[in-house]
C-alpha cells in the first residue's frame, strides 16, 4: 500500500467547488474552497502495477503542482478533456523520481524526469501518424492500449501520479537526469519542456516583437526558451505581482507590465493606436508580432487577441478554461496557435508553415526534442529559489492552497516531497 | 480707488484663513506669525469697453491705427489666446468677442475679404465648436466658422514655415498663413505677467520644432521667475524669437487685462480678505461648502467648471507688441503685485480647482503639479517667498485621475516615465521625444481634442525651478500613493505637515501664504 492524493468521481464536489470558485470572492478564496470541497482525498491504496517488462516502478522525489492540476481541483478545467482521462487518479505529472526497476540502459535507482505523454509507445499500440513522426503530445491513441484513458500521467487510473509514493512509467517516458542537476531544478524540467514546446509551436522571426501574457511559471519558462531558441526582439511581459516583474526581467524580458496597464504600454513600446470600444476593453491597431498566453484565464486570451497586430500570431500555451470574443481573430486575421505539453521534435515541430529546410537547420544546430533541451535549460538558467515551497503530503491542503495563492506569495512552484513524512 | 495688496502677519484675533483645494477649499488656522500674502482689491473695470477697443485701435502705440494698416485685397490674419485663459473662462460676452468683432467691422469697412482668424493653441488641446464660439462670439461663429475660423495645427508640416534660427540656433517654425499674412493681429488676454508680449505669437502659433527651444528643463530651471519677464531665460528666448519674427510680419497686437474678480457673485466671499466676512458672507461659506461637500465628485466638478468669472476689463492697448506689453505688464502688476520683506522657511499654497489645461476637464496629478509647483510657486518677482532647501506646502486632494480624451499622453506620463524618474531633465532626455513624435498623440491632437503627447512633459519642466529649489514638498491632503509617485510627501493636516517639514526647516520655521486666487503676485526683497 501507499500514500496516494487521489482525484475521485463525485460531480456534487465538481459542481459546488466550481460554483464557490466562480465569484470574485470566490476565486480569491480558490485554495481554500478547493481544499475542502474538490474531489481529492488523502488515501491508502495499493501500488499501481507495471504494464510490462518496458515500465518501471518510480519514487516520486519531488512532484510540482501545475496549473492544470488547479484548474482540476477549482474545476475550471474544460469538460472537453474528460474522455481522456480515468477516475480515480493520482495527479502530479511534474516529476523528479527515482526508478525502483531495471530498465535497458536505465539502471535501478536512476534519477530520472518524465514526459508524462501517454502516447502509442506506452500504451503499446501500434504508432499512429504523430507519434511515428516524434509528434507525441498530439497522438491519437490516449484512449486506447495496455493502460487506461489518460492524456498523460497524473490523468489516468492505471499509472498513478506524482503526488503519491509510487507510480509507474514506461521507458519512453523517461529522461535520465544529469548528477549536477539539483531535484529542486530537475522537477521544473517538464513546464519547461512545454515552454520550449509552444515556442517551437511558431516561426519567430529575428528581432519580431513578442508579447507575453502571464509570469507565472508557464510565461516565465516560454520567456527563458524564448531567448534561448529564438531571435526575438523585444519581449513584452505582462505580469501581475512584484516578483514576477523581478524574475521577468532576469530573465530577459524588455519591459514589464502590469495587466490593467498593458495595453497602453504596449502601444507605446510598438506604436499604433488604442481603441475604446464603446462596451469591453480597449485593444490595438497596431501590437506586437507575437503573442503567447500563458495564464490560461480568458482575461489573457482576450487579452493576446486584443494587443497582437494584424496578422500576428496567438500562441495558446496556458490550458484555456472558458471562452472569449473571437471577433479580433476575424477581424485582424490573426492566427492562433494551440501549443500543448512537448514532443521530441519530429516534422512541423517548429510550426507548420515553416519551410522543411529551415527546421532541418536548426536540427543541424544540434538541437533536441523538447525535453534535451528543457533538461539542458534547467541547469543553465537562474532559476534559483524557483521552487520554494515544498509540502508533504500529508500537508496537501497547505500545498494547495499556496499554489493557488502563488503569486501572491511569491512564489513560482509549489512541489510536494511524497518521502517526506 | 482700490487698496493695495498687503502682508498680514497672523495673531490671535487672526480668523481662519481660507485655502483652496482643488474642487472645494478649508478653513485653516495658521501658526501666529505666519505671514499671509493678500493681492490688491480688483481693480475697477472699464465702464464703457466698447468704448476703449476702439480707442485702443484708432490710437495704438507705436503703429500706425489699424484703419490705415487695413487695405484691399491684404491678407489679414487674426490669431487670439485659446482656451488656456481667462481662468476660470470669463462670462459672456468674452473679450475676444468684443474685440474681433470691432476688427472685423474695420476690415470689412476696408474691403479686406482675405480674412482667416486662428486659435493660438500651440500644442494645446484643439478648442472645440461650442468653445470657439463662446469665445468669439456667436456672429463670428456663424460668419468664419468653420473655413476661416480654426485651431492652428501645430503638426500640419504644410502649413507650417521655418523663418530660421535665432543668433542663440533656436529654430522658430510658425504657422505659415499667419507669418506671410500682409498682417498679423493677435487678440491677447493677459492674466499674468507671464503672457503675452513676445509670448503670443512664438509660443501660440509655433510648432514643436520651434516650442522645444524655450520649453525644456533647463531654461525653465533658469526661469526666476517666469512672471518676471527680465529675470526669466524662456522670455529672452520668446524675445529672441519675436525679433527674427519682426522682420518677416508686420504684428498689431492688441493686450486687454482683467481685475481679480474670478469668482461669481454667489461665491464672492472668495474675493474677500476673511475677517471683512459679514453675514452674509459666512452664510454663503457654510452653504456653499457644505453643498460641496456633499456633491458627488462628478456633478461638483461640472459645477466648478460652469462657474464664469465676471471678470473687468482693466486696460486695452494695441499696437507693436514691444511697446504695448510694457503697459499691459503695469496693469496686471498694479492688480496683482505686492510687497513682501524677506522670505520665509515654509510657503503654503492651495492650488484650485483649474489650471490652464483643464477648463471643461479634469485637473490631473501632473497638472495639479504644475499648478502648485509651477504656475503658483512662480507667482514672484525677485525671489520666492521660500527660501532655497525650504518646504512647499501645497493644498489638493490630486486624485489619480485623468481625461482620457483631453490627456492620453499624461496617463502614460504618469504611468511609465514618473515610474522611472522624476528628475525633469532625465525624462527629457530619454522620453520627451519619443512622446513628442508619437504618431498617435500627434494624430490626437489634430483629430481628436487631445493635448500634444509631449505637453505632460513641458507641465514637468514648470516645476523644474520648484523642485530645484525647495527642500521638501509636502501635499495636505492628497492620495498618498498618487503624490508618492510623483515624489512628494502628504500629510493630512497642516500640523502633520509642519510636523514632517521640521526636519528640514526646524520647529520655529518662518511660515508665509501666498492667498490665491484671486492672483497674487508676490514682490520678495
Amino acid at each position: 500500500m501507499i500514500l496516494a492524493l487521489e482525484y475521485h468521481r463525485s460531480p456534487a464536489r465538481y459542481l459546488a467547488t466550481r460554483t464557490a470558485t466562480g465569484t470574485k470572492l470566490g476565486g480569491r478564496m480558490a485554495g481554500l474552497i478547493a481544499g475542502n470541497m474538490a474531489p481529492l482525498r488523502l488515501t491508502n491504496k495499493a501500488e499501481p502495477r507495471r504494464p510490462g517488462d518496458d515500465w518501471t516502478r518510480l519514487k516520486p522525489l519531488l512532484s510540482g503542482i501545475c496549473g492544470s492540476d488547479l484548474g482540476l481541483l477549482n474545476g475550471r478545467n474544460s469538460p472537453y478533456l474528460t474522455p481522456m482521462i480515468s477516475m480515480p487518479f493520482t495527479p502530479g505529472h511534474e516529476i523528479v523520481a527515482e526508478t525502483m526497476d531495471e530498465l535497458p540502459g536505465l539502471p535501478k535507482g536512476s534519477r530520472v524526469v518524465m514526459d508524462p505523454v501517454l502516447s502509442c509507445g506506452p500504451r503499446g499500440v501500434e504508432p499512429c501518424m504523430w507519434c511515428a513522426t516524434g509528434r507525441q503530445s498530439r497522438c491519437d491513441h490516449v484512449t486506447g492500449g495496455s493502460v487506461s484513458a489518460g492524456l498523460q500521467t497524473g490523468f489516468c487510473a492505471d499509472t498513478g501520479g506524482g503526488w503519491s509514493r509510487q507510480l509507474v512509467a514506461h521507458a519512453s517516458q523517461l529522461h535520465r537526469v544529469p548528477d549536477e542537476l539539483s531535484n529542486e531544478r530537475a522537477v521544473l524540467v517538464e513546464p519547461i519542456a512545454c515552454a520550449v514546446h509552444s515556442v517551437r509551436r511558431v516561426h519567430v522571426p529575428a528581432g519580431a516583437s513578442v508579447l507575453l501574457i502571464g509570469a507565472g511559471t508557464v510565461g516565465l519558462f516560454t520567456l527563458l526558451a524564448l531567448r534561448e531558441f529564438t531571435q526575438a526582439g523585444p519581449i513584452y511581459v505582462v505580469a501581475k505581482h512584484g516578483h514576477q516583474r523581478a524574475r521577468a526581467k532576469e530573465l530577459g524580458a524588455t519591459e514589464v507590465f502590469e495587466p490593467k496597464r498593458a495595453p497602453r504600454a504596449l502601444r507605446r513600446a510598438t506604436g499604433g493606436s488604442l481603441q475604446h470600444p464603446e462596451i469591453g476593453d480597449e485593444f490595438l491597431l497596431g501590437g506586437a508580432d507575437i503573442a503567447f498566453e500563458c495564464t490560461g484565464g480568458a482575461a489573457g486570451l482576450s487579452t493576446a487577441l486584443r494587443l497582437v497586430r494584424a496578422g500576428g500570431t496567438v500562441v495558446v500555451s496556458g490550458m484555456p478554461n472558458s471562452g472569449v470574443d473571437l471577433t479580433p481573430l476575424w477581424y485582424r486575421e490573426l492566427n492562433l496557435v494551440g501549443a500543448y505539453a512537448s514532443d521530441h521534435g519530429g516534422p512541423g515541430a517548429l510550426g507548420d508553415d515553416v519551410p522543411n529546410a529551415a527546421e532541418e537547420k536548426v536540427r543541424a544546430d544540434g538541437r533536441g526534442g523538447d525535453f534535451a533541451e528543457a533538461i539542458s535549460l534547467a541547469a543553465g538558467a537562474p532559476l534559483d529559489g524557483y521552487v520554494d515551497a515544498v509540502y508533504p503530503l500529508s500537508r496537501w491542503r497547505d500545498a494547495i492552497g499556496h499554489a493557488f495563492a502563488a503569486g501572491r506569495l511569491g512564489t513560482v512552484k509549489v512541489a510536494f516531497d511524497p518521502g517526506q513524512q | 480707488m482700490s487698496r493695495p495688496g498687503f502682508v498680514l502677519e497672523v495673531d490671535e484675533r487672526t480668523p481662519p484663513l481660507l485655502i483652496h483645494q482643488g474642487e472645494g477649499f478649508r478653513l485653516e488656522g495658521l501658526p501666529l506669525g505666519s505671514k499671509v500674502i493678500y493681492p490688491p482689491d480688483s481693480l475697477p473695470g472699464i465702464r464703457d469697453v466698447n468704448a476703449a477697443i476702439r480707442h485702443a485701435l484708432l490710437h495704438p502705440h507705436g503703429m500706425e491705427p489699424l484703419p490705415e494698416l487695413l487695405k484691399p485685397g491684404m491678407k489679414l490674419t487674426i490669431a487670439f489666446d485659446d482656451i488656456s485663459i481667462p481662468l476660470p473662462q470669463m462670462q459672456t460676452p468674452d473679450i475676444r468677442q468684443r474685440i474681433l468683432e470691432h476688427v472685423l467691422e474695420l476690415a470689412a469697412r476696408k474691403g479686406v475679404d482675405d480674412v482667416e482668424l486662428v486659435a493660438a493653441n500651440a500644442l494645446h488641446r484643439r478648442m472645440t465648436p461650442s468653445e470657439l464660439k463662446r469665445a468669439v462670439g456667436e456672429r463670428v461663429f456663424r460668419a468664419f466658422f468653420p473655413e476661416h475660423l480654426r485651431n492652428h495645427d501645430a503638426e500640419d508640416k504644410a502649413n507650417l514655415v521655418n523663418l530660421g534660427k535665432t543668433d542663440h540656433g533656436e529654430d522658430v517654425e510658425l504657422n505659415k498663413r499667419a507669418v506671410e499674412s500682409d498682417l498679423l493681429i493677435y487678440v491677447n488676454i493677459n492674466l499674468t505677467a507671464m503672457s503675452g508680449g513676445p509670448k503670443s505669437v512664438s509660443v501660440g502659433l509655433a510648432s514643436y520644432n520651434s516650442l522645444r527651444h524655450h520649453h525644456n528643463s533647463h531654461t525653465l530651471k533658469h526661469s526666476r521667475s517666469f512672471n518676471d519677464p527680465p529675470n526669466s531665460a524662456m522670455h529672452h528666448s520668446y524675445n529672441r524669437m519675436a525679433d527674427l519674427l519682426g522682420g518677416h510680419v508686420k504684428v498689431f497686437t492688441i493686450e486687454t487685462t482683467m481685475n481679480n474678480e474670478p469668482f461669481p457673485s454667489a461665491m464672492s466671499f472668495l474675493n474677500k480678505r476673511e475677517w471683512e466676512w459679514n453675514l452674509k458672507d459666512q452664510a454663503s461659506y457654510l452653504a456653499v461648502k457644505r453643498g460641496n461637500d456633499m456633491l458627488p465628485p462628478k456633478m461638483r466638478r461640472k459645477l466648478w467648471q460652469s462657474s464664469y468669472a465676471p471678470y473687468g476689463v482693466t486696460g486695452i492697448n494695441a499696437g507693436a507688441p514691444s511697446q504695448v506689453h510694457p503697459l499691459t505688464l503695469q496693469k496686471v502688476h498694479q492688480q496683482q503685485r505686492v510687497e513682501v520683506n524677506g522670505q520665509s522657511d515654509v510657503g503654503i499654497f492651495g492650488v484650485p480647482f483649474i489650471c490652464p489645461y483643464n477648463v471643461n476637464s479634469i485637473m490631473n496629478p501632473i497638472l495639479v503639479t504644475s499648478m502648485g509647483l509651477g504656475y503658483q510657486f512662480n507667482m514672484y518677482l525677485n525671489q520666492p517667498i521660500v527660501r532655497k532647501g525650504g518646504v512647499g506646502i501645497f493644498y489638493h486632494p490630486m486624485p489619480n485621475e485623468f481625461h482620457p480624451v483631453h490627456h492620453p499622453s499624461y496617463i502614460d506620463f504618469f504611468e511609465e516615465v514618473l515610474a522611472e524618474t522624476t528628475d525633469p531633465a532625465q525624462l527629457e532626455a530619454k522620453y520627451e521625444k519619443q512622446f513628442a513624435t508619437d504618431e498617435w498623440y500627434i494624430h490626437l491632437y489634430r483629430n481628436s481634442y487631445a493635448y500634444h503627447g509631449v505637453h505632460p512633459f513641458y507641465m514637468w519642466y514648470w516645476a523644474a525651478h520648484a523642485m530645484d529649489h525647495l527642500g521638501d514638498v509636502i501635499f495636505v491632503g492628497a492620495d498618498r500613493r498618487t503624490a508618492g509617485r510623483l515624489g512628494f510627501r502628504t500629510a493630512s493636516t497642516l500640523g502633520d505637515a509642519l510636523e514632517m517639514a521640521k526636519h528640514t526647516v526646524g520647529s520655529s520655521p518662518e511660515i508665509s501664504y501666498l492667498h490665491m486666487p484671486p492672483l497674487t503676485l508676490a514682490d520678495v526683497r
